[in-house]
């Protein structure tokens, strides 16, 4: 093995640093116990209470979940079915300008976007709230989804759709049963992006919601302006952990398959030969 | 070769009163600009393992996959069972494809790949458990029927593909290079069980090839394809014997092919052509069922295994050359002389290797005499 390099040491602490320091803070401080947040007085789990009982923050992180699962499913729903008709149809007329349509919103600035479907709501009288914050996030990240499910579609074998009609179904069967069951861990995937995307927005969040229902973004962001206080840390710290467990469950999770399907496979040539 | 005794000849192709199952009527398919099936007319009946056979991009696997519904054709009509079956869908077909890659859904079992596609006809459970049964005994994959398939080797998954599109008894079963992913032992003892099964249940199969060893196996009648059309449609050893032109004889198997001019000789016996193919040479005395005009330019085409090598020049051949050996290809079983005629054409002649080879009566630089019957090759208008 090559010897670890003082250099190469220093640029790796350099750079877990950068990208690590600040939410080991956040994280340290989240248990202290003083109220002021850069003054330590010890280790407390104080502000995890304060925050369970804190009402205004409660009412906004169950918005939040209501809007991100929403907001995620039915732009799974729609950004799949665009993804199947982009891949699958072949070729349209006006079908580069379709696909383009589907993916200008990955790189549309969120400003814009949120202004314009401000505008939207304002001229067709609907009142802003729960409804709008969904629409709008379904908006956005099912372009997403779309192209994480039409990256998978693309390698995906068409006889095994066309083997599905030989056998007897119609092309709704056949996606249900067939295709969909193969490409599921794209459309899962898709749904957690989305899933995310919708839990930490702000900017499109800000602009559609209203006095009626907040995110917690929003919420996080307004109370700053009043100054950081330790609940907001506590908040950060059980963000960051959900977090954490989502990405290392399904990581270990298809890591685990994808062995286990590699060794059944070579299992599968050992009888043969 | 799959030929039944002589006393039940199967041949419905020369029965007039037999009514095809399959029957293409003038149809043609384009893609853009580009014709993949030129103006075809072709009739297949009930029982028959009929192969398609050409080069890839002949146009065979469009000519398949429009009888399983996946293309319509531009023009004419393509009936099943006297029906015209351009307007019906692929899942309301009773014809049923096995895909060259197989196309196994990769999440269900083997057993449940079986049963797919009688679940969609809504059989009872009990019926649709008995008719798995009956297809894993027929393809013998008892054993692996909780697999899934990447558990299972190459030769397994082409047998549940084979078990998957019979399991609905389909009038028709189509194949589309099934044998393709297999090597070559495996290839040849599977084709045999493919002729079995045929035969087992009497289903009409259709297969796509572009290996023309395993079509003059299985199928009792080949269609040999280029570009769109139908170059010859007969039982393999019709196609083999007498080619219809040389495209097909050269495709088929290996053939010497001998260009020249024709003079019909009918004093020497009916069908009799001399070919002047060469200057200073006595003209090949070849019979024919065809006409060619004096001085009609013509190929003669023999296969190696028909031409004669000797030391010395036969007594009494119709046909005799002398040559030098070239090449020598020992192939275990049978050799190849590669002979250079002194007006440089190079004639095969092939030998069964019934001696030792130390015992071999030629080498390298022998002066030979190559011979052959009038009846040995065909005569082709190109």
């Amino acid at each position: 093995m090559r010897r670890f390099s003082w250099f190469n040491a220093t640029s790796l602490t350099l750079g877990f640093a950068f990208l690590y320091l600040p939410m080991v803070i956040l994280i340290v401080y989240s248990f202290n116990a003083s109220e002021l947040v850069t003054v330590w007085a010890g280790f407390s789990t104080r502000w995890y209470g304060e925050l369970l009982r804190d009402e205004a923050f409660l009412d906004a992180a169950w918005v939040t979940l209501q809007v991100a699962v929403a907001s995620s499913t039915i732009a799974t729903v729609l950004g799949t079915m665009a993804a199947h008709v982009m891949v699958r149809a072949g070729r349209f007329w006006g079908r580069t300008l379709f696909s383009g349509m589907i993916y200008a919103p990955l790189v549309m600035p969120e400003v814009i976007t949120g202004l314009s479907l401000l505008l939207l709501f304002i001229n067709i009288g609907l009142d802003r709230g729960i409804l709008t914050i969904i629409l709008a996030h379904t908006t956005f990240s099912m372009c997403y989804v779309s192209v994480v499910v039409s990256a998978r579609l693309v390698s995906f074998d068409r006889a095994l759709e066309e083997a599905a009609l030989d056998l007897g179904c119609s092309p709704f069967e056949a996606f249900r049963l067939v295709t969909l069951p193969i490409i599921l861990p794209a459309v899962i995937s898709g749904w957690l992006l989305a899933f995310t995307l919708s839990l930490d927005d702000l900017v499109i969040a800000s602009f559609t919601a209203g006095p009626s229902a907040t995110t917690l973004p929003i919420k996080i962001f307004s109370s700053i302006r009043l100054g950081v206080s330790p609940e907001i840390n506590a908040l950060s710290t059980i963000l960051i952990a959900v977090v954490a467990v989502g990405v290392i469950t399904a990581s270990l999770v298809s890591k685990r398959s994808a062995i286990r399907q590699a060794e059944e496979e070579r299992a599968a040539v050992r009888a043969e030969g | 070769m799959a030929q039944p005794s002589p006393q039940q000849v199967f041949a419905p192709w020369e029965d007039p009163s037999e009514t095809p199952l399959i029957e293409f009527r003038g149809v043609t398919k384009r893609f853009g600009d580009f014709t993949a099936i030129d103006d075809i007319s072709l009739s297949i009946f009930r029982r028959e393992f009929f192969a398609l056979l050409g080069p890839s991009g002949c146009g065979k696997t469009t000519l398949m996959r429009m009888l399983a519904g996946f293309e319509t054709p531009s023009e004419g009509d393509i009936l099943l069972d006297r029906q015209d079956i351009a307007p019906v869908p692929p899942n309301k077909r009773a014809v049923n494809m096995m895909f060259q890659s197989y196309a196994l859904f990769p999440h269900l079992s083997v057993w449940e790949n079986i049963a797919f596609g009688l679940k969609r006809d809504r059989l009872p459970k009990d019926e649709i458990a008995a008719r798995v049964t009956e297809m894993l005994r027929l393809t013998r994959l008892e054993k692996f029927a909780r697999r899934k398939p990447h558990q299972i080797s190459g030769g397994q998954r082409q047998r549940v593909a084979l078990a998957r599109s019979l399991a609905k008894a389909p009038k028709l079963l189509l194949l589309d290079e099934p044998l393709g992913a297999l090597d070559k032992k495996l290839r040849q003892d599977t084709q045999f069980e493919l002729m079995d099964i045929q035969e087992k249940t009497g289903t009409t199969f259709v297969i796509v090839t572009h290996d023309q060893e395993e079509a003059m196996t299985v199928a009792s009648r080949v269609a040999v394809m280029d570009e769109g059309r139908l170059v010859q449609v007969a039982t393999p050893d019709v196609i083999y014997e007498t080619p219809a032109s040389v495209y097909v004889a050269d495709f088929i198997g290996d053939v010497n092919l001998l260009e020249g001019r024709a003079t019909p000789v009918p004093e020497a016996g009916e069908g009799r052509v001399d070919l002047a193919w060469a200057e200073g040479q006595p003209p090949i005395r070849a019979t024919t069922d065809r006409a060619f005009d004096k001085g009609q330019q013509a190929w003669f085409a023999i296969r190696p295994e028909k031409v004669t090598i000797t030391p010395g020049r036969p007594d009494e051949a119709a046909n005799a050359v002398k040559g030098r050996i070239l090449d020598i290809a020992y192939l275990g079983n049978i050799s190849t002389y590669h002979v250079e005629l002194p007006t440089g054409h190079v004639v095969k002649a092939q030998t069964a290797n019934t001696r030792r080879i130390a015992r071999r009566a030629f080498t390298w630089e022998d002066e030979v005499w190559l011979s052959w019957t009038a009846t040995a090759g065909v005569l082709l208008e190109g």
